[in-house]
Parts: structure tokens; C-alpha cells; sequence
């Protein structure tokens, strides 16, 4: 009996431990100051570099391949569907806040009308419905993923700027924490256990990105030609445990997404960059 | 014609594609170390370290290296029960559960717990 109730207790204490009705902004806090605590020579905004700000030879990598990104020419065919006119004249800078310019930090936002979280993707797809076009599948790489290489990029330089006000949206946030802290998979890792307890430590050889910044730079391209979405990622990583993923756009995702924008409030975005 | 050295080549190939047809119709009996050392089996080297083991190559830094494990796992079960389940000792951990998610069979732990103990 005594024994039952103790396991009872433990188990709200571990998931109070966790969710423990901090705010949103304590949240960030605690994971910067957790962050720099445990690596006090990488700068904040260094963040956004991922695992390259652990790594001197893969930050040297990416510098000269930014020079002359392979992947220019998938950006240009992204600024050409962003510049071409929808059949009826209109365009996504036509129904988009500011022409698009300097939004992408804003998302994902809270929709308090939808009662959702509503990503720049949602909004770009939401333009073309509006506009009388098909939408486009989240997991399309080659036509949501290649319009974003551009789209985002006319964000670059801004700051994450990510808001949780409501009581709907804090729910929202907190179901998005919830999926980052929550092991799943034959394997037993929550995000957090690869990004925030073992980051910047070497997981075999590859080097293991932290929490803060990751929501800053995307797409990305692997290798150089293999474009990758950030929810893209999600079911990249939710894979590696042996988990079955959720969809690109799924509601678990938008959530998760909430979050992990959050959590980089503050720091510069920029689009279309390479990663190993 | 067929030379002597064509037909001792021929006859090699032979026996390396049934080989390969035997391997592949019944698992071959792996030791404790290939288990711990495959990808998609125990992969202990994506976390630790093996300072002992010469080709314990590429490990990663996530755990404690694997060292001198019969000194300080004299007691064999107890080695077993932290590759079974490493959440028992440390509900936090980051040691994926072997035994109890049936990553590895039982027997398969067996010759992992024997392998890591000769550490
Ligand atoms: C078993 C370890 C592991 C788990 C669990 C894991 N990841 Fe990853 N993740 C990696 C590795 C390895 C990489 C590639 C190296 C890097 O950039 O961190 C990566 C990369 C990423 C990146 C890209 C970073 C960049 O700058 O390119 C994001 C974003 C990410 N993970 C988010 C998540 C989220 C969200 C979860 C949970 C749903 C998660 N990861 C779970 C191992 C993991
Ligand atoms: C994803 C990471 C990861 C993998 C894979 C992993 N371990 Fe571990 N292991 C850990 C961590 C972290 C610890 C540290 C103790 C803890 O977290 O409770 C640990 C601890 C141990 C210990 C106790 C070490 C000591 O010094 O007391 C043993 C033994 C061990 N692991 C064996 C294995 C074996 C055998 C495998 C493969 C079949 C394996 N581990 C795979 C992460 C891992």
C-alpha cells in the first residue's frame, strides 16, 4: 500500500518536474541559463550554428560552403514560385502581413479565432486556398520545402519573436513541451535527452545540436542538395528512436513547433543554410 | 578452356554465394561483441567508449567509457540488470532499455553482459 502510493507520488512529481507551471519565458531562461552553465564559451547567438558551434572543422566546413551554396539554384526556382502570380493575379506577397517581408520570426503563431497554432506553411498554403489553388503537402519538399528556401530567406537577420499570450495558446505551448520532454520509441529518448541533456556531446560521431537556436535556420540542406523542413526533421528524429512519426503539419507537430520556436525567442534567423 | 586457377576461383565463388545463401536462412551465431557492436542491435559505441578494445572505433562521449568492468561489476547480474534496464538505477537516463523494449533478445544479453564484463 504505502509502496503503491509512493509510486503514485513519483510519478506526478516526475512530470510536475517538467512542466512545473513555469511561464513560457522562464522556460527559455532556464534552458539559456542551463546552456550556459554547462558551456560558457559559445556565445548566444551562436546558437543558431546548431552543432557547428561545437565543432570547430565543421564550422570552417560551413563557412566556405556558404560562400557558394550548391543549393542557390533551388532557392532561385523558390523565388520564382514565390514571385509567380496565382491564376487569378494575386500573389502570396498580396495576402501575406508586410508583402512577407521580416514575418517569419512571428510564427508559429496562435490563431485565437482558429483556436490552433498556425505556421508560416500554414499561412503560405491558407494564401494559396484563399487564392483559389490546391494547397500544398507539408511533406513536399519540392514544393512547400523549395517555396520556403525562399520565402524564409526574406526574414533573414530578424529576430525569433515567437508570442504565447492566451490561456488557449499557453495549452497549445505546453502540449508542444509535453511531446519534447516525453520519451517515445523502442529506443526511450525524448528530444530533450538527445538536445538539452546530452548536447554538444558526441552521439558515435556525430555531434549533437542543443535545444536553443535549432528553430532558427530553416530549410536545411543535408549534404548540400537534400532539402530537409524542420518538421521534416521532426519525423527524421522521432525515426531514429524507432518512434512512428506524426505527419509534416500534424497538429503534435505544430505544437512541438510552438515550443521549440519559443525557446529561441531572440536570436537571428536565417534561411536555407547547410548542414552535414 | 578453363584453367586449373579458374577453377579453384570458380568453385570458391561457389562456396562463398552458399555460404552467404546459409548465412542468410539461419541467423549466424554472433558473438558478444558483434552484438555490441551493430548499428541496429546494441550500438553501445553510439554513447561509450571501449579504451580497450583497438577497433572500438568512432564512440561517442554521451556515456561513461567501458573500462575495467569485471573490478567494478564483480557481480554479473547486477551488469545485466544495467544493460536490461538502465531506468532502474536512473529513471533519467539516457541508456536505452535493452531487455525490457526487446531491443536485444535474452540471449543476446547474455553475451553482451559476458563481452562488457570482460572489459
Ligand atoms: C537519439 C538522439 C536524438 C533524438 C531523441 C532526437 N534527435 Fe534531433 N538530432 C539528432 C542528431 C544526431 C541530429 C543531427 C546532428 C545535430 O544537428 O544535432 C539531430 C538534429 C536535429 C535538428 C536539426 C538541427 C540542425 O541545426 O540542423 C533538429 C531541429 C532536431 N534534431 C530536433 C529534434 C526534436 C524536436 C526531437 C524530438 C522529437 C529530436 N530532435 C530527437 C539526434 C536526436
Ligand atoms: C544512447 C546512449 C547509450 C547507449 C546506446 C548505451 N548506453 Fe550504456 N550508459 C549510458 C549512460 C548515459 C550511462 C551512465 C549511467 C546512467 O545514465 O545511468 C550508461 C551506463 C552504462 C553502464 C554502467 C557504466 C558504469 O561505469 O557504471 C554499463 C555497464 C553500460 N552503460 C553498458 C552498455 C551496453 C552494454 C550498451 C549496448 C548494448 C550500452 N550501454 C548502450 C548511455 C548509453
Amino acid at each position: 500500500m504505502n509502496k503503491l502510493l509512493l509510486g503514485v507520488f513519483g510519478a506526478v512529481f516526475a512530470v510536475g518536474a517538467v512542466s512545473a507551471h513555469a511561464t513560457p519565458e522562464q522556460d527559455r531562461q532556464n534552458l539559456i541559463q542551463y546552456f550556459k552553465k554547462a558551456y560558457p564559451k559559445v556565445k548566444f547567438d551562436d546558437y543558431v550554428y546548431g552543432a557547428l558551434a561545437f565543432d570547430k572543422d565543421s564550422m570552417d566546413q560551413y563557412e566556405s560552403i556558404m560562400e557558394f551554396p550548391p543549393f542557390d539554384s533551388v532557392v532561385e526556382q523558390g523565388r520564382k514560385m514565390w514571385e509567380t502570380p496565382f491564376k487569378n493575379g494575386q500573389t502570396y506577397a498580396s495576402c501575406l502581413p508586410n508583402g512577407g517581408k521580416n514575418i517569419a520570426g512571428n510564427y508559429p503563431m496562435f490563431d485565437e479565432k482558429l483556436g490552433k497554432v498556425v505556421t508560416l506553411e500554414m499561412a503560405l498554403n491558407d494564401c494559396r486556398v484563399k487564392n483559389g489553388e490546391e494547397p500544398y503537402s507539408y511533406s513536399d519538399m519540392k514544393t512547400m520545402g523549395v517555396l520556403t528556401a525562399y520565402a524564409r530567406t526574406l526574414s533573414d537577420g530578424t529576430l525569433m519573436n515567437v508570442k504565447v499570450e492566451s490561456p488557449a495558446a499557453v495549452k497549445a505551448y505546453e502540449e508542444g513541451k509535453k511531446f519534447f520532454y516525453a520519451r517515445r520509441g523502442q529506443l526511450n529518448f525524448s528530444c530533450a535527452s538527445c538536445h538539452v541533456g546530452n548536447a554538444g556531446k558526441r552521439l558515435r560521431s556525430e555531434v549533437l545540436s542543443p535545444a536553443l537556436g535549432q528553430a532558427t535556420h530553416w530549410p536545411v540542406f543535408r549534404g548540400g542538395d537534400n532539402l530537409v523542413t524542420l518538421q521534416n526533421r521532426y519525423v527524421g528524429c522521432n525515426k531514429q528512436v524507432r518512434a512512428t512519426p506524426f505527419k509534416e503539419g500534424s497538429t503534435e507537430y505544430n505544437d512541438l513547433e510552438y515550443f521549440h520556436s519559443y525557446i529561441s525567442n531572440g536570436l537571428p534567423l536565417k534561411a536555407s543554410v547547410f548542414r552535414k | 578452356m578453363r584453367t586449373r586457377a579458374q577453377r579453384v576461383l570458380a568453385t570458391l565463388l561457389l562456396a562463398g554465394l552458399s555460404a552467404a545463401a546459409y548465412a542468410a536462412d539461419i541467423p549466424k551465431a554472433d558473438t558478444g561483441k558483434d552484438i555490441a557492436f551493430d548499428r541496429s542491435r546494441g550500438n553501445c559505441l553510439a554513447c561509450h567508449a571501449m579504451p580497450g578494445v583497438p577497433d572500438a572505433v568512432s564512440a561517442g562521449t554521451i556515456a561513461p567509457p567501458l573500462i575495467a568492468m569485471k573490478a567494478r561489476y564483480p557481480d554479473r547480474a547486477k551488469l545485466r540488470a544495467q544493460i536490461w534496464d538502465a531506468t532502474v538505477n536512473n529513471p533519467h537516463t539516457s541508456m536505452p532499455p535493452f531487455g525490457k523494449h526487446k531491443l536485444l533478445t535474452e540471449e543476446e544479453i547474455d553475451k553482451v553482459t559476458d563481452f562488457i564484463q570482460g572489459l
